[in-house]
């Protein structure tokens, strides 16, 4: 089959028909008359005003290939839509294979979408309270209704072109994938668009030239952190690893109690200071802790405490309060602080050590005693080391969430759902 | 069995102008001679002339008599053709003869396709847009009510189509592309139900070449 020509029953100009016998109607470039050409006595439908005219981006008769499948513009339509009475127009390109039919490509300040006929019927359902179409599994929520209208057109049509006659146009968006919903008398018919970069559309048509850079964020784009889910599940991974570090980290720890004895004190005593039996540290260089459990009641102590080695007498000082105080008042009953205590030690060799303890008590109001115990264990795992890394580790996803948010933000502002400043700051620009 | 293989296939001569006719398959009941463009019909062991084709289908769908396929794991060759015409143009139902025996149709509106078969099922006397209609043990929405006129057949069919000049359409659609449509042309009407099914899916071969294309 060969391509035909047609004459232009306005100024008898050569209109070639590159879409067969599907095209129905087609503008006279020469003259912009639109003819019906569904009939062979062709007649007149429009005339476009040169007034209107447009410069499409791709020109007509270019090849691209989408799907690995080579498809020809045959038609360029401008339309637009008036929101708060502002004009909005974009351009749309038909593409047609002769086998596998018609497509669309649609650009709006530099935003691509490859455009398919449906072949379901989307369901109508909601999304978080707005209305939504469900689509082979995916819910689409509702983004604009808007009235359609052509203002110009060039090139060849499957329909008759309507050139100032509004349809209803209602946009759902699941990016990148958009359904639109167009609304005629007779039909209503469906077709889902695919976000293309400009990069992409000029990688499929093999331009030269780049085509015009995109500005804000389109209805359908995919937000640049797009993986959400995979930041967060990179986050959950992570949090694994940790875990399973702590685990080898609990198994690799000796966590071996070397001393625990009761000892008591007295404000009484004359000499405080004592000096416990020789343990053993075994192991590589790691922690030692320490920890002392009193009976104190409304009392505080002080224990001024050394470990000591045996064989260089290197020697690691320190002091701990202990206190303990309750009663009852009109708030009801009260604590403060805590009978025990706790001291991690780090980087302690290994070797025979003993502790040197002097503790001290209030030697007013009179007698002062106290039981305590003194617990020393070697090689204690420190989890809480681990654990600091976690709001780390959240960093990039949560990054990524905040940035996303202010993306969605941005592509709202555009829709029936923007709140009324953002919306009017992006009407102006 | 493979319909188009059996030796018992109608033959005879076009009552206008002689040349042999032979149908395609053994259900054919109505047929359009190759070389005068006549409408028979088969009485009995006569041919009968019912008309002519008055437009030669000139038209630009890549699928044409002879056309072979592949559906639903069956091979499938374009035995017949009606062309119908509505407000928004023109549309082609190939009929097609599968390899085990069975019987469908393949819809062509600007190369939108559809395969469908028939099926026993009551139909809404008529219906509006997106109204729920069971049809068999589906359920699809009405998406469009047509009416259409013959313009032209081609090759063989499993029922008349010269005395017909009109009929009412219903098209439906389900959320998994499942397909329907009504023809009201019978009495009681004709139930078709299948998918919408994308050109690659069919394999198909012997199809019309587009200078310019491969």
């Amino acid at each position: 089959m060969k391509v035909r020509a047609i004459e232009c029953p306005n100024c008898g100009g050569s209109v070639e028909l590159r879409g067969y016998s599907h095209s129905l109607s087609a503008v006279c470039i020469q003259c912009l008359t639109v003819i019906d050409t569904s009939h062979p006595q062709l007649t007149i439908l429009k005339q476009l005003q040169d007034a209107n005219r447009v410069r499409p981006l791709l020109p007509l008769g270019s090849r691209g290939r989408f799907g690995g499948k080579l498809f020809e513009i045959i038609g360029m339509q401008e339309r637009q839509i008036m929101v708060d009475g502002t004009t909005y127009s974009w351009q749309e390109y038909l593409l047609f294979n002769p086998y596998a039919g018609f497509r669309y490509l649609s650009v709006y300040r530099g935003h691509w979408n490859f455009i398919e006929p449906a072949k379901g019927l989307p369901e109508t359902t909601t999304r978080l309270g707005k209305p939504a179409l469900k689509y082979q599994g995916e819910t689409y929520r509702h983004f604009q209704t808007a009235e359609a209208e052509t203002s110009f057109a060039m090139g060849e049509f499957p329909w008759k072109l309507e050139v100032g006659q509004k349809v209803t146009v209602k946009d759902y968006i699941a990016p990148p994938k958009l359904l639109s919903e167009e609304i005629t008398a007779d039909e209503v018919t469906y077709s889902v668009g695919t976000y293309q970069t400009g990069e992409e559309i000029a990688k499929a048509f093999a331009l030269t030239t780049p085509l015009p850079p995109a500005t804000g964020v389109f209805a359908n784009q995919q937000a640049p952190a797009a993986n959400l889910g995979s930041a967060w599940s990179t986050f959950v991974l992570l949090l694994l690893g940790l875990f399973v570090l702590s685990i080898i980290l609990k198994v690799i720890s000796r966590n071996e109690v070397v001393f625990d004895q009761r000892l008591h004190y007295s404000s009484a005593d004359k000499e405080s200071a004592k000096v416990t039996d020789i343990f053993e540290l075994k192991g590589r260089t790691s922690n030692v802790e320490i920890e002392s459990e009193t009976d104190l009641s409304n009392d505080w102590m002080y224990l001024d405490m050394s470990l000591i080695n045996t064989e260089t007498g290197q020697a690691w000082d320190f002091g701990r309060e202990v206190s303990y105080y309750s009663g009852t008042d009109s708030d009801g009953r009260w604590t403060e602080g805590n009978p025990k205590d706790s001291v991690n030690i780090p980087s302690v060799p290994s070797g025979k050590y003993y502790l040197r303890i002097d503790p001290d008590m209030s030697d007013d109001a009179g007698l002062h005693s106290a039981s305590y115990t003194i617990k020393v264990t070697r090689d204690v795992p420190k989890f809480w080391l681990l654990w600091l890394a976690v709001p780390l580790l959240m960093l990039p996803a949560l990054w990524r969430t905040i940035k996303r948010g202010t993306f969605e933000t941005q592509r709202w502002a555009e829709s029936d759902y923007a709140t009324s400043s953002s919306s009017s700051d992006d009407d102006d620009d | 069995m493979n319909p188009l293989a059996g030796s018992d296939r109608f033959r005879g001569n076009c009552p206008n102008c002689g040349a042999p006719i032979q149908f395609t398959f053994l259900q054919a009941v109505q047929t359009v001679c190759k070389f005068c463009q006549s409408v028979l019909v088969r009485q009995g062991v006569d041919l009968q002339l019912v008309g002519k084709v008055a437009d030669p289908l000139i038209d630009a769908s890549p699928i044409q008599l002879g056309t072979e396929g592949q559906y639903g794991g069956q091979a499938f060759q374009v035995v017949g053709r009606i062309v119908y015409e509505y407000s928004g143009g023109r549309w082609n139902e190939w009929y097609l003869a599968f390899s085990n025996g069975t019987f469908g149709w393949l819809s062509d509106a600007q190369l939108e396709y559809a395969i469908s078969f028939p099926v026993q099922s009551t139909a809404p006397a008529q219906a509006t847009r997106g109204v729920q209609v069971a049809l068999g043990k589906e359920l699809f929405t009405v998406t469009t009510f047509t009416r259409a006129r013959y313009i032209g057949v081609e090759g063989d069919m499993p029922f008349t189509t010269w005395d017909k000049t009109e009929s009412n359409f219903l098209d439906l659609r389900s959320a998994n592309q499942r397909f329907a449509t009504v023809d009201y042309s019978e009495q009681p009407p004709l139930v078709f139900t299948g998918n919408l099914v994308d050109y690659d899916e069919l394999k198909l071969r012997n199809v019309k070449q587009f200078e310019g294309w491969q």
